[in-house]
């Protein structure tokens, strides 16, 4: 503190996000969160101390100067604030929404020590909103260096990695499989928490910036790497996702009635089944509905049920709310808006009524044992402690693992014994000379903003070796 | 190209460069699609998606002319999506088209290849006998269809295989039976098929399994489930075969039938019948794809 200079107050709690009332929000899929006013913005903006040495920053995977671009807001320079985030994230009205701030910028927030932590994801998305209620200009790209790259898959990391090469002067195109761009932001996150409208506009800023999309290209069958390399690309970017899904392997699984999530959320997301028939697509959803899982992906599961018109939706999880991967919002508009939670439960089997679909799930007790692998404490089953749910759906979303197509066609590039594709996070190498890879396919299903990172660091290296002034393959 | 992706929507369709009539219900549309067209196999699968409102649905490479850039498929009318698609003239395009989906039908010099197609399955019955017999097997195709009408690409299928054999359900053609009344008797014969590959309707390949079971030859099936996405995200094509679930649009869609639950796939296949029946209606009365 410099001498003269009054000390700042301290303002204890964060100002609150206006919410759309539970009972009125489950009855559609309109977004359930409503952002910040300006004068939110400037007076949430005011509650942060501007750290000399800011955690925030460290906890923020793409870097973004947080600490400056809060202080623009305050003083009402919100086009300057705007700009200073999209330095390093071209997607916030994206990340202000989906990411789990509470594990990155704000878990470090020195606010957050006493109080409430500065609200710096809701800042963002204030920021981001505004820069797309401008329709601003798409970012400056260098002069063409006449180099082409081809980024596989336009999900989060290709979208980040894309824009990177563009602004760079890289003639960028990015294959995706499905008929609409923006990967798990698209087919994955509902409508109620990430309207698509915000994805499609971050979206066509980047097709302002040159880079072309071919949407219906799925990479290992229309077209192999090897064949990219032909076409006259001189590097490839593969930010294939983790979308395959996994299953506990019970008995009866394949019974009508039971689902994956992905299956799920991508006819209701992607294919507008919550508007059949107006759209062509159905989804089948019943009265009551298990959901099995503790991540983004249950809570998004769990409350689209609801919104679909299930009475009676509860998760199953086989740990405790304290160790629910989940971000602490969902978790919170879920229980809101009436998910119940079962904690400490395992499904064991399933049970079939007499038409052969599914009609009970039987569960075991858990009770916490000795830490695990990932340093929760291990779930254990209680014998004796089975019960039965009844259920009409049974929706499955204990993780997903990457698609296999491109790792089986593509010779040189080493995976792993799970399906990932090995790359080094230094710089997104792969084993295979000129392809580089990031996201969820490397590091198994993970966060949107640890992607977006991935496919930065990627695009810095690819930068670098067409230029030739790396060669991440050398010795 | 089609398929890239333009601010408010696409740049080009895919366009329909050719259409045949068949009969009321059985179409044939020759599609651009040039990706798709450069490396499409026999066996393989398209999904395609004919408005913005539309669902995908998969349907079976019939034939593919990487030099034109196109795809053929044939299809038979039972739902809204394949009513709209066969309601297209040539000239006019569709929203996507994505492909080569699934794994090749698996083509070696198996010897003799009896091969059964049933319905539209006839027309993906038609570049395996091909592909097969190119690989140096004797092949005999065995088709079926309800009634003589619904018969196509019989000079096809008489140039693509040694022998071809004819069944309709009524009668009206060649002869009475079904394609497992012809099959039992080519199983019969002095030189037996060493292999079988058949496609068409759940219950026909289901059937012809039961014959070439008692005969103990070796079946291939390819599996048509309801599937939302083809690329192996959705889990709604799963199916058991030997007792192990498989995806049938990224591992499949052709496996051993002796080992695939057909009870299983059935029931799963029924699972939308009410929408889709709902969806048919709406379209029917007259509010086209816009309602």
């Amino acid at each position: 503190m410099q001498a003269g200079k009054k000390k700042k107050k301290i303002i204890p709690r964060r100002v609150p996000m206006a919410c759309r009332d539970p009972r009125v929000r489950i009855r559609d899929f309109a977004e359930v969160t409503l952002g910040y006013t300006p004068e939110e913005a400037m007076a949430e903006a005011e509650r942060c101390i501007q750290c000399k040495e800011a955690g925030c920053r460290q906890g923020c995977p793409v870097d973004v100067d947080i600490p400056a671009f809060i202080g623009l807001i305050r003083d009402g320079r919100f086009e300057e604030a705007a700009a200073k985030v999209q330095e390093q994230n071209l997607l916030p009205a994206v990340c202000g929404r989906v990411c789990p701030q509470e594990n990155q910028c704000e878990k470090f927030c020195t606010m957050g020590k006493k109080h409430d932590p500065v609200a710096i994801g809701r800042l963002e998305r204030f920021v981001g909103d505004f820069e797309l209620a401008r329709d601003r200009e798409a970012p400056s790209v260098a002069p063409p260096t006449g180099k082409r790259v081809a980024v596989v898959g336009s999900g989060p990391g290709g979208l980040t990695c894309a824009a990177d090469l563009a602004r760079r002067g890289h003639a960028v195109t990015i294959f995706e499989s499905l008929h609409k761009p923006g990967g798990v932001l698209t087919y994955g996150i509902p409508e109620f928490r990430l309207p698509k409208r915000v994805v499609q506009a971050e979206i066509d800023v980047l097709r302002r910036m040159g880079v072309r999309i071919e949407c219906n290209v799925v990479v290992g069958r229309t077209v192999t790497i090897d064949e990219l390399f032909d076409e006259g690309f001189e590097a490839v970017y593969i930010g294939t996702g983790a979308g395959s899904p996994l299953f506990p392997n019970l008995p009866g699984e394949n019974m009508p009635g039971i689902k994956s999530a992905s299956g799920f959320l991508t006819r209701v997301n992607l294919m507008h089944a919550y508007e059949f028939p107006e759209y062509d697509t159905p989804v089948l959803i019943g009265r009551r509905v298990v959901v099995l899982g503790g991540g983004n992906v249950a809570m998004d599961a769990a409350r689209t049920a609801l919104r679909l018109g299930a009475e009676d939706v509860r998760i199953v999880y086989r740990r405790t709310e304290a160790q629910m991967p989940a971000r602490l919002e969902e978790r919170h508009h879920a229980a809101e808006e009436g998910v119940r939670f079962q904690f400490l439960s395992v499904p064991v089997r399933y049970e079939a009524d007499e038409t052969g679909c599914i009609r009970q799930l039987e569960c075991l007790c858990c009770e916490l044992g000795e830490p695990d692998a990932s340093g929760r404490r291990r779930p254990e089953t209680v014998s004796g402690s089975e019960f039965m749910l009844d259920v009409d759906t049974v929706v499955i979303a204990i993780g997903q693992r990457p698609n296999p197509l491109i790792q089986a066609t593509t010779a040189g590039l080493d995976t792993s014994r799970k399906g990932t594709i090995i790359a080094d996070p230094a710089t997104g190498a792969t084993t295979r000379r000129g392809v580089f890879a990031g996201g969820d396919v490397v590091t198994g299903a993970a966060t949107v903003i640890l992607a977006m990172g991935a496919g930065r660091t990627a695009a810095r290296t690819i930068d670098a070796h067409l230029r030739g002034e790396t060669d991440p393959w050398s010795g | 190209m089609p398929g890239e992706y333009a601010e408010g929507g696409r740049e080009r369709l895919y366009r329909i460069l050719r259409k045949e009539v068949f009969s009321p219900s059985v179409k044939l549309l020759e599609i651009e699609a040039p990706r798709v067209a450069r490396k499409a196999r026999a066996g393989q699968f398209v999904m395609l998606r004919v408005y913005e409102r539309g669902e995908r649905i998969p349907l079976t490479v019939a034939d593919c002319d990487p030099e034109r850039g196109s795809v053929t498929v044939v299809f038979m009318e039972v739902g809204k999506t394949t009513r709209m698609l066969g309601s297209l003239e040539e000239g006019a395009g569709i929203l996507d088209f994505v492909g080569p989906l699934g794994n090749p039908t698996q083509i070696e010099n198996f010897g003799r290849v009896a091969c059964v197609g049933g319905g539209v399955g006839v027309a993906c019955i038609y570049p395996i006998c091909r592909a097969l017999k190119q690989a140096g097997n004797e092949v005999v195709a065995v088709v079926g269809a309800r009634t003589k009408e619904l018969l196509f690409w019989e000079d096809r299928l008489r140039e693509a295989a040694d022998e071809l054999l004819i069944t309709t359900d009524d009668g009206s053609y060649v002869r009475k039976g079904f394609v497992t009344d012809v099959l039992r008797e080519v199983a019969g014969r002095e030189y037996p098929p060493d292999r079988v590959v058949a496609v068409g309707p759940l219950p026909m390949m289901r059937a012809v399994c039961g014959v070439t079971r008692e005969f103990g030859l070796k079946t291939i099936v390819s599996l048509n489930p309801i599937m939302v996405d083809g690329i192996g995200m959705c889990g709604a094509c799963r199916v058991t075969v030997g007792g192990e679930t498989r995806f049938v649009c990224v591992e499949g869609p052709e496996f051993d039938g002796h080992q695939v639950d057909f009870a299983e796939l059935a029931q799963r296949l029924q699972r939308y019948r009410a929408q889709e029946q709902e969806a048919l209606t709406r379209y029917e009365a007259g509010c086209g794809g816009r309602c």
